[in-house]
């Protein structure tokens, strides 16, 4: 159960009260409920149907007290859930009524008549609030005789969740949850009286993204997880609090893990960011760390094959080959705090180079400028969201990519009527659950952007995305300059804005050092030099992504060190370039990446190490090891080795380390990296069978740390082409037919889906089943494609 | 000797009582036309003077209920009148909507003129299809007649009415279930506050009044508020619908001031079934505590009734002979009950599905004296721990049954099952009963 810490109030106008509470006297902001003031005062009244973030119900009647005012007392007890307090309110709980408790024991009673009591085979036994509380507040001994209600059990509401309906007591969380929170409200309560259950409309499985929350709320074990259900007790469970690798919304999580391997996740309690949810991936993606994982080094021969190698041999042929070559590092977005300062120092360093970049997609130089000027230092966070007037979304679903920003817009959209305005091509389901109001207009971003009315109050979240337009971010920027907005990059990868930070990029140093500056390089200098040894950092900046790949390609580097990046995610072209070169690979399991290195050294996965990532806020939640025994190292920790191999040491040979080392380097108070302004291009426009394409990554896909995981891949939208009413009609195609997307490059054929888009666009998934146009069409967005029926 | 005063069933023995121009032809919507002509607040006013009391069973005052909505808020109004007539009993409205459904039709126009609604809403059980095809044909009539849409009888005054037809729960007359389910979700008691009058239908202001208590409105504008409090006791002023059922000569709807006894009623009924004599009633349809031939003098008002250790409720009164068992009544009462507990709530819920299976057993002969105790042990949990009143009435005629006829629950468990034929209080009862 959750106690929520109520003091804490945002508007210090907001006005006190006192009441008294088995005697006590307890002060409490207006509008608190009595059950929550009681939990101020430590008396914990129980519960099943409350919960501090769903509206109240008052269903389950367990938290029956009796309540005074005035000195008139209320004639029967009173739900604590759905009272709030008021001045000179007395309030008696179960501890000083014989009222209430008698009432209290009354309904436990009846809870449990109709309950199995299967708590020896039931995923919930442990840490069950009816177990726990029949135990704290009910009668010793049932005096029920009668016949228990039965259900068939366990039915699949969807994929990843299940439901023994003769173990659930109605108290409607999931539903209030799935209808208030997370704005999916695919199921309800269904039948009356004791024959009511939960249930999904006909045909329509609970294709939530958000449908974990509903099983770790469930006070009983009514619904559980299919990955996780008979796996374990929980009391057999070592947890540890964790930060979600999944995406930048920055989650508190639980990871629970028994004998070495990870069994389940949840969601953690942290009320700055995440409240107390997370989305499926977050909860549901984690084995792709116990399959094909890598651990032992590998060499590749002058034959080509790969050969396993002992640490020694294979950190002296790595270091051999990035020492006697021109190298640059590729980190991907993926990579801890931590790590990527190891990767940013050991590119100066080590290397000698500032030809490091994190970003492992589509870039520009635009965007670089965009992050190193604006970005980099900057803190908006989810509470200006909370109390924004208005919210510019560009380049950015947060359905799909940030899914707490998400559930954090929509609770002040159904909270507040919170106006949300979104540059996109489409108003996609998620926009839709916002009411945002969709500016469509493919190719014109730029100016769109330019032209939204915002106030100092506003907040504009643009995500990664914008970059693949020229000109929008410069528009973003110019846009909360002129009206004060806030403004904020939200990157999809849980890793990018720690990078940054980092200065795993070629203008920036750590600590949002621009490159450009020499008391800048002075700083780092004297931090990284060493009484044996001095740093001299290189001035020239460092090539982009998109830059060393094409360097790579050219023969102008000849070396690479790599981690955590699949180069199918920057251009399908990449690979060519990689196998020219002497390529050094920190991998945690086999990917298309293993057929091209020279040497891979096998790191450790997140939940095997310790470290921190940074979310979109621009705020770290540090988490150690959950797999304590893993023998795997973080990539700081082979850096470090590597960097002593080659002579010229980084000195990280822990995370605390580096950790300490970033922190002491502190943030950059002198002016940022300079920003000049981008134009914005025009595009081509198409023809009677032509569009432009457009494309993001759904939440759920092919990424590859969702590899593994059949259950939460069953609740993956479906792949379609979204094509417009008008275009449908010349095409004389409806709802389901097939329709090909192609260029000179290839094609891509899904089924079509008529939607609100821009006329002269279509979308497709950008990395799903069937559809990977950066693979297939070699381009991603904004590019002329030829639409056909199939 | 209290006498009859036939207000809204005075005509009901007329062939046309339901046509427009039979309810016409009887006086009808001259109030309206009336009351279009004055001051809104002047009618609430009126209404609170007359003393008029809700007739769905709880006697809130009318006219105080249509105070509450607040004016000049520029927000849609809604007025509501509950039809969902399914207590156990209970059938005032259903006949008084059979003959004369156009009262009704005058008396919404009037009270949304009041509380300056636009639009107005019946929500009529579903089961009763010849009542809804009447109320139909009664709107549609009213609206070729200019009474209904708008400008009405060119007052300027403009009021949509539909019909809601219910799909058949006892939970929708409870006053919020009912505005979940007109609002098309399923019906279950909201949580309170906000009261519908600052947030109803739709969330706005909103009126929910009973059939009768709206079709009283006509009269009270005719023919004053003071002849309506004329009529009735000291609190509980007017005419009312007393219903007649069961062991009684001549069964029926019987329109009389309110406080007259059920003494009076029965005769005016013809006497309780020849050659047999009263033994329990409800006064108020199956959610009142019973009553039994001690009772036969209480005043029927709502004071009178609640003094006595019972409620006034519809005014349904179910007139049980000797040849009844208490125990089979509570228990069919109680099953109903348990059909119709919306789920919401456990001690309703869990509640009536326990209470079933105990009652069978005390009927059965099973258990043991103990057994009382834990049933009325569990009434205690049941009794004000739920959200509706729904779980009180399921409570109400097992506490008072037990209170009046404990001996008789005993009396099953020492014979080893009932001791009664249950075809002697059937109607066709004829010599051969008694084989069981």
């Amino acid at each position: 159960m959750t106690i929520q810490e109520i003091a804490k109030t945002e508007e210090p106008a907001i006005e006190i009260i006192t009441l008294t509470i088995d005697g006590f006297e307890v002060s409490v902001p207006k509008g608190t409920l009595v059950i929550r003031a009681a939990e101020k005062l430590g008396i914990q009244i129980p519960r099943f149907c409350d919960h501090p973030l769903l509206d109240p119900v008052g269903a389950c009647r367990q938290c029956l007290v009796e309540i005074e005012i005035n000195g008139r007392k209320f004639p029967k007890p009173q739900a604590s859930c759905t009272i709030p307090v008021e001045p000179g309110m007395v309030v008696n709980t179960q501890l000083t009524s014989a009222v209430a408790q008698k009432a209290q024991e009354g309904v436990m009673e009846l809870l449990l008549i109709n309950h199995p009591l299967d708590c020896p085979v039931c995923d919930k036994g442990g840490e069950c609030p009816l177990q726990n509380q029949a135990m704290s507040n009910g009668r010793g001994e049932s005096r029920y005789e009668g016949k228990k209600r039965t259900f068939e059990k366990p039915i699949n509401i969807s994929s990843q969740v299940l439901l023994d309906r003769e173990r659930c007591i109605l108290c409607a969380r999931c539903t209030r949850f799935s209808e208030q929170i997370a704005g999916d409200p695919f199921i309800t309560l269904n039948e009356r009286g004791a024959l009511q259950q939960v249930g999904i409309y006909e045909k329509e499985p609970f294709q939530s993204y958000f449908s974990g929350n509903t099983v770790q709320i469930c006070p009983v074990g009514a619904l559980t997880g299919a990955s996780y259900r008979f796996r374990a007790r929980p009391f057999d469970l070592v947890s540890t609090p964790s930060a979600c690798e999944h995406c930048a919304s920055g989650c508190d999580l639980r990871t629970d893990v028994r004998r070495g391997k990870t069994l389940r996740r949840l969601a953690g309690d942290d009320p700055n960011v995440n409240e107390e949810w997370n989305c499926d991936k977050g909860r549901w993606a984690f084995k792709y760390a116990q399959f094909e994982r890598i651990t032992t080094p590998m060499i590749r021969e002058e034959s080509g094959e790969l050969r396993e190698a002992s640490w020694p041999e294979a950190l002296a042929h790595a270091a051999n080959g990035l020492g006697m070559n021109r190298a640059a590092v590729l980190v991907g977005g993926r990579a801890t705090l931590e790590d990527a300062y190891g990767y940013s120092k050991f590119a100066r360093v080590a290397l000698g180079t500032n030809d490091i970049d994190f970003r492992a997609r589509n870039t520009s130089d635009e965007e670089r400028e965009f992050l190193s000027s604006v970005v980099v230092g900057s803190n908006v966070t989810y509470r200006d969201i909370d109390k924004a007037d208005q919210v510019l979304l560009a380049g950015f679903e947060p359905e799909e990519e940030s899914p707490i920003v998400f559930l954090r817009i929509l609770k002040q959209v159904r909270k507040r009527a919170l106006p949300v305005i979104a540059i996109a091509p489409f108003t996609s389901r998620g926009n839709e659950k916002l009411k945002a109001k969709v500016i469509k207009n493919v190719g014109n971003e730029a100016a769109d952007i330019s032209s939204v009315a915002l106030t100092a109050k506003s907040v504009i979240l643009v995500g990664e995305r914008l970059a693949e337009v020229p000109g929008a971010l410069s528009a973003a920027k110019a846009v909360a300059e002129k009206s004060g907005a806030k403004l904020a990059w939200i990157p999809r990868r849980a890793g990018e804005r720690g990078a940054l930070e980092a200065g795993a990029i070629g203008n920036l140093l750590p600590g949002g050092r621009p490159l450009s500056d020499a008391k800048a390089r002075v700083d780092i200098q004297t931090a990284w030099s060493t009484p044996m040894r001095s740093v001299q950092i290189p001035t020239e900046p460092g090539m982009s992504t998109p830059q060393i790949l094409d360097a790579l390609h050219k023969g102008e580097i000849d070396a690479l060190l790599i981690g955590g990046v699949d180069p199918f995610d920057v251009s399908d072209d990449a690979i060519e370039g990689l196998r020219k070169a002497f390529v050094v690979s920190l991998e945690i399991r086999k990917s298309s990446m293993t057929e091209v290195a020279d040497v891979i050294l096998p790191v450790a996965a997140v939940i095997e190490k310790s470290g921190s990532f940074v979310d979109w806020q621009g705020s770290a939640r540090s988490f150690d090891a959950a797999v304590t025994d893993s023998l795997q190292r973080s990539d700081l920790r082979i850096l470090s080795m590597l960097a002593d191999e080659m002579g010229k040491p980084i000195n990280l040979p822990t995370v605390a380390k580096a950790a300490n080392e970033l922190a002491s380097l502190k943030d950059w108070d002198g002016a940022r990296a300079p920003f000049a302004p981008h134009a914005s291009i025009s595009l081509k426009q198409p023809t009677e069978n032509q569009a432009l394409l457009t494309s993001w990554r759904l939440l759920l896909d092919q990424g590859s740390l969702q590899s593994n995981e059949p259950n939460l891949a069953g609740t993956a939208h479906p792949s379609v082409v979204v094509i417009s009413q008008d275009r449908a009609e010349r095409l004389g195609v409806t709802n389901g037919d097939l329709i090909r997307v192609s260029n000179e490059h290839g094609s891509i054929t899904l089924p079509a889906e008529i939607g609100d888009i821009d006329f002269r666009s279509v979308w497709i998934p950008r990395n799903s089943a069937n559809s990977r146009p950066l693979v297939d069409l070699k381009k991603a967005t904004h590019a002329l494609v030829t639409v056909v029926k199939a | 000797m209290t006498k009859l005063t036939p207000v809204l069933s005075a005509s009901w023995d007329q062939a046309d009582s339901f046509t427009i121009e039979g309810y016409k032809r009887n006086g009808g919507y001259k109030a309206v036309a009336k009351a279009l002509d004055m001051d809104p607040d002047a009618i609430i006013q009126m209404v609170k003077d007359s003393g008029l009391r809700g007739r769905g069973g709880a006697g809130f005052p009318t006219g105080m209920k249509w105070g509450f909505i607040p004016q000049g808020d520029n927000k849609e109004h809604y007025l509501v009148v509950n039809a969902d007539e399914s207590e156990p009993g209970t059938c005032k409205d259903t006949p008084l909507l059979l003959a004369n459904p156009h009262v009704l039709v005058e008396g919404v126009i009037i009270a949304s003129y009041a509380i300056r609604a636009n639009h107005a809403f019946i929500y009529i059980r579903g089961e009763v299809t010849h009542v809804v095809r009447r109320v139909q044909q009664a709107i549609e009539d009213a609206y070729k007649a200019g009474l209904l849409g708008k400008n009405i009888l060119g007052k300027g005054f403009d009021l949509e009415l539909v019909l809601h037809v219910g799909a058949g729960a006892y939970i929708c007359g409870e006053e919020t279930a009912l505005l979940d389910s007109l609002e098309g979700f399923r019906g279950q008691p909201r949580l309170r506050p906000p009261f519908p009058a600052i947030a109803g239908l739709y969330a706005r202001p909103t009126v929910v009044n009973n059939v009768e208590s709206i079709a009283s409105v006509p009269s009270i504008i005719d023919k004053g508020a003071e002849w309506f409090a004329s009529m009735g006791t000291e609190k509980s002023k007017g005419y009312t619908l007393y219903s007649l059922s069961g062991h009684v000569n001549n069964p029926g709807q019987f329109e009389a001031p309110l406080g007259i006894t059920l003494r009076e009623l029965i005769d005016l009924s013809g006497g309780i079934r020849t050659g047999h004599r009263l033994k329990f009633w409800t006064p108020g349809g199956s959610s009142t505590p019973m009553f039994t031939d001690e009772h036969l003098d209480v005043p029927l008002d709502y004071e009178g009734v609640a003094a006595a250790g019972s409620m006034l409720g519809t005014k349904a009164l179910q007139i049980f002979d000797e040849t009844t068992c208490v125990v089979r009544a509570v228990l069919r009462w109680t099953e109903f009950y348990k059909h119709e507990s919306c789920g919401k709530c456990t001690p309703c819920r869990e509640g009536t599905w326990w209470l079933v299976q105990a009652l069978k057993n005390l009927e059965n002969g099973e258990g043991t004296p103990a057994d009382l105790d834990k049933l009325l042990d569990l009434c205690d949990n049941i009794m004000g721990r739920s959200f509706c009143a729904l779980a009180d009435g399921a409570a109400s005629p097992i506490i008072s049954s037990l209170k009046y006829f404990r001996q008789e629950y005993l009396d099953h468990l020492s014979n080893g099952g009932c001791p009664f034929d249950p075809h002697a209080s059937t109607l066709f009862v004829s010599s051969e009963a008694g084989a069981r």
